[in-house]
């Protein structure tokens, strides 16, 4: 079934758009930041493949100068019971990546959460709120520089 | 692309949510009768902090927007900072209506990562425990059920049965509600015959209380009525809303991940899958009911079948020696010692694997970096996706059925806030 993946997305998107790697019997797709929204409703919406659950979607810190900020998709189809994950990359400066909340609306949540925890911000979501943390909170608890213990004075105390 | 750069909101909570899409009405209102009414996060049926800000006109529901956080402890930031093992006990945490199986969870996607499996005996006794948390946590919610929408004794049975549970849970394990039970590459003990003697003794007993239970609801038209027909979705939009579990197979779409995706022993054991038309509040109650009775199957079956042997398996590299060795043999105190001070080191790469636990998909996605740390913990909760489809549902409910529906749900908040 990853061969089948690998071998329809190649040939609609060509040759050289993926970068593909294989994990345990899992397979990732890295996909380009302005190709998301186009890659994920082919994946859903191609009646082979039909991945029409989004498992999860969550964000990553890789902490590298470029391309620190990533974003997960974990897509599952319910028709061949298959995952398979894509991922893209963003910038620290300016971190951005086009909302899949129209593809499938339960991204919308799952973006709101990631655009909480790392800041990255999802172009076209219809309510990108803070999923957990205070709206006037200023920083992003799953970035690799907020340190664990938090930061003392982020959260405004009753004063004495 | 760039052309549709939206900024990001500097509302206050409520003025955005008034604002948002979800809750704004479809006509006129030049009388100004819709109210809107806070529910939680200290309300006794919102199951945890919960809160929803309900749009009302009269009594109908117009909109709804659910508020979440009020129980985030920032688990995934502790895992980074902790080692594999020492997370074990953080899993107890998210869903605590079942224990068991998020260790069980947590326990299988570490495993993935690493590239080890469990001994026979061990993934036969984790299958018990998944089922035991099952029937405990849909026991809980039956109850819980009743209670949301007036029927009060059931409340007290299920109760009865879950306390027998968690005396075999106390015999089993050691601990009755925060069981931190299984290790990477097996479990924390065997099983002794006193506590499989304990569970084929509930076993044999559960069919007949269950049935009582059921008889009370039902036959109760007055609990059969006020969940007919409330909180309906439709196939399509719970596929599109992310929904598991039981509300997914409620709405006919048969997705079960014990038998789509087999883990443990789930191939060698017979049993169904239970499916229901109905979308609504009622089918997700019959739905976990026959559920109940599967996983009694499963049981029964488990303990009929369960191999002899070891529960750890042999990775000294992966997997904590027994305490007992630990204190006599050189090489076992060695990795003991490298075990607990610098973690497991799986090796590079990435994985995400999921269980079918009493609420959906439970999900772990890990991202190694070949430490003994996981660079990235992504926990896929189940209840904080189906809280998600909270506003559909709710949509022309009446204000007295939002406590059913969102008790059909079986929202956990400690799993939906991390």
């Amino acid at each position: 079934m990853n061969e089948h993946v690998v071998q329809k997305l190649k040939s609609r998107f060509g040759e050289g758009t993926f970068e593909f790697h294989e994990f345990r019997g899992e397979l990732t797709a890295v996909v380009p930041r302005d190709q998301i929204v186009e890659v994920c409703r082919f994946l859903k919406e191609d009646p082979d493949l039909h991945f029409d659950l989004l498992a999860d979607l969550c964000g990553i810190d890789m902490y590298t100068p470029v391309k620190r900020f990533g974003v997960i998709y974990n897509l599952y189809s319910l028709k061949s019971k298959h995952r398979i994950r894509l991922k893209t990359f963003t910038e620290e400066e300016d971190p951005k990546v086009p909302t899949v909340s129209t593809v499938w609306s339960t991204a919308n949540w799952h973006e709101r959460e990631t655009f909480d925890m790392f800041g990255i911000v999802f172009i076209g979501h219809p309510d990108l709120r803070r999923m957990y943390m205070p709206e006037d909170f200023e920083h992003y608890p799953l970035r690799k520089d907020f340190p664990l213990m938090g930061i003392p004075g982020s959260l405004p105390l009753p004063k004495k | 692309m760039e052309a549709h750069v939206e900024e990001v909101p500097r509302k206050s909570k409520i003025l955005q949510a008034l604002e948002d899409q979800n809750t704004s009405i479809s006509f006129d209102d030049p009388l100004e009768n819709d109210m809107i009414l806070n529910m939680g996060p200290q309300h006794p049926a919102t199951h945890g902090v919960l809160r929803l800000l309900v749009r009302l006109d009269g009594e109908t529901v117009i909109g709804c927007v659910p508020e979440l956080g009020y129980l985030h402890r920032g688990y995934e930031k502790l895992a980074e900072n902790s080692t594999y093992h020492e997370f074990i006990p953080h899993t107890d945490r998210l869903d605590y209506l079942s224990p068991l199986s998020n260790n069980t969870a947590y326990a299988l996607a570490v495993e993935k990562l690493l590239g080890i499996e469990a001994p026979p005996r061990a993934q036969y006794i984790r299958v018990l425990i998944s089922e035991l948390a099952r029937i405990s946590s849909h026991l809980l919610w039956m109850g819980t059920m009743g209670m949301d929408v007036g029927a009060l004794t059931i409340w007290m049975w299920t109760f009865r049965e879950r306390e027998k549970l968690y005396d075999i849970f106390e015999n089993l394990v050691g601990a009755r509600f925060t069981t931190s039970f299984t290790r990477i590459g097996g479990i924390a003990h065997d099983a002794s015959p006193e506590s499989l003697a304990m569970i084929g003794k509930f076993l044999d007993e559960l069919p007949a209380n269950l049935s009582e239970c059921e008889r009370l609801l039902n036959g109760n038209r007055i609990f059969v009525e006020r969940c007919d027909g409330i909180g309906v979705i439709t196939r399509e939009q719970a596929i599109d809303l992310g929904l598991t579990g039981p509300s997914l197979r409620s709405c006919g779409v048969d997705q079960d991940l014990r038998r789509a995706n087999p883990y443990l022993v789930y191939n060698d054991l017979d049993f169904d899958v239970p499916l229901f038309q109905g979308g609504d509040t009622l089918a997700r109650y019959y739905i976990r009911i026959a559920e109940i009775k599967e996983s009694h199957k499963i049981l029964n079956q488990v303990l009929e079948k369960m191999p002899q042997g070891e529960v750890h398996a042999f990775k000294p590299k992966k997997v904590l020696p027994k305490k007992e060795r630990v204190y006599t043999k050189m090489e076992e105190l060695i990795h003991d010692f490298m075990i607990i001070n610098f973690g497991v080191e799986p090796p590079v790469g990435e994985v995400y694997h999921a269980v079918e636990s009493s609420k959906g998909e439970l999900g772990f996605y890990f991202y190694s970096h070949g430490e003994g740390y996981p660079w990235r913990m992504k926990i896929r909760s189940p209840s904080f996706v189906n809280l998600q489809s909270l506003p559909t549902m709710l949509r022309g409910a009446m204000i007295s059925d939002v406590v059913a529906i969102i008790g059909s749900l079986d929202p956990v908040m400690g799993e939906a806030d991390k």
